[in-house]
């Protein structure tokens, strides 16, 4: 039953995704691209892009993009809760533990494992974003097929980012513009 | 302090607010968390919030949601959870729910997909440039046990294909063996 796919789907994100921010990402590609295939791979990229322009966390915006996408506004409800239901759960229970104890040793020290690995897991989820960017879905990563006008639109936006440390939106924003001026150009 | 409606309907307007304006992820909104909480209302002391905002941020799921159920647990129980809660994920629903009804309209559309094309660009130098950040992080921290973890985190994930909650399984476990053994040597 789909409904129940979703929600099963979505409470892991939601269980499993530590760290914040872009931490879910790479759950959230395994179990929508890669394991049921709601989406495919540009889908994705999009479903990231859009949610890199609007407010809220990327796991409620992909539970309601999802959900909407397979079984319509009851599937984005489902969705999301199941997303949110973990935190619900774990974040009272802390919440009460911690007030009566005061101590997070054990919490802190699984965070300080986990960290290192989240960030790798992003790091790998940011490549098939950008493979996906620079050349397309499915086709193989030849230097031929590589869409030179994205390359240079993904270094300039490094340079921005890193060197003069501006506002991730408006270079984003500065991208879409970029490339819609060149496509229109070069027709 | 006030009626309980009247906090409820407090916790429920400044949670919306926050939610449906503030960009740029978890750890921007629980610092304005903060703001409005502690500084405007003093509802919470500061050294609290505090140590409520590390319980969101090193709980699993999303920091914005984590932030909200804490910062409603803690001022009315329950109810001020659940009401924070659909405060919080109630403008990204609507939001996106309206994108995605015009999504397939719109994909179509040359310049609406041109734009996405270039801001798919963009947006991987954003997770490029935070890559570049939290991996820098780690490596000056200079433990070999972290950089290790990154490194083979990394090949099973990218290179082996391992699925991603296997990974954080492992790591998680591996977590709470270092945490009891440094416990059990400190106490030696």
């Amino acid at each position: 039953m789909i409904y129940l796919q979703l929600f099963w789907s979505f409470l892991q994100i939601g269980l499993f995704s530590f760290g914040g921010g872009y931490a879910a990402m790479p759950l959230i590609q395994e179990h929508v691209v890669t394991s049921h295939q709601w989406l495919s791979m540009p889908e994705f990229t999009d479903l990231i892009t859009i949610s890199q322009m609007t407010p809220g966390p990327i796991a409620i915006n992909s539970a309601t993009f999802v959900g909407i996408k397979i079984a319509g506004i009851p599937g984005a409800v489902v969705a999301t809760l199941g997303c949110i239901l973990p935190s619900c759960i774990i974040v009272t229970l802390i919440a009460k533990l911690y007030l009566k104890y005061r101590n997070m040793a054990l919490l802190q020290g699984i965070l300080n494992s986990l960290r290192p690995a989240v960030v790798a897991m992003i790091a790998s989820a940011g490549i098939s974003i950008l493979i996906t960017a620079l050349w397309g879905n499915g086709s193989a990563i030849l230097l031929s097929g590589t869409n030179w006008l994205l390359a240079a639109i993904f270094a300039g936006c490094i340079v921005l980012l890193q060197k003069f440390r501006m506002n991730p939106i408006l270079v984003m924003v500065l991208a879409g513009a970029v490339h819609t001026v060149f496509s229109l150009i070069t027709g | 302090m006030e009626s309980k409606k009247r906090v409820l309907l407090k916790i429920f307007v400044s949670t919306l607010y926050l939610s449906a304006f503030t960009f740029g992820g978890g750890y921007v909104i629980v610092t304005l968390m903060k703001k409005k909480f502690v500084d405007e209302y003093h509802w919470i002391e500061e050294g609290e919030m505090l140590d409520l905002i590390a319980i969101a941020q090193s709980a699993p799921g999303a920091i914005a949601v984590n932030g909200a159920i804490v910062v409603g647990y803690k001022l009315a129980g329950i109810i001020g959870a659940l009401t924070a809660i659909i405060a919080t994920i109630l403008p990204p629903f609507v939001i996106i729910s309206l994108i995605s009804v015009f999504y397939n309209a719109f994909r179509t559309n040359f310049i609406v997909s041109s734009m996405l094309e270039g801001m798919q660009a963009g947006v991987a130098a954003v997770i490029a440039s935070v890559v570049f950040e939290m991996a820098g992080g780690v490596i000056h921290g200079k433990s070999p046990v972290s950089i290790t973890i990154m490194i083979l985190a990394f090949l099973a994930s990218c290179i082996l294909n391992i699925n991603v909650v296997y990974i954080i399984l492992v790591c998680g476990l591996l977590g709470v063996v270092r945490t009891l053994y440094a416990k059990r040597r400190a106490k030696q």
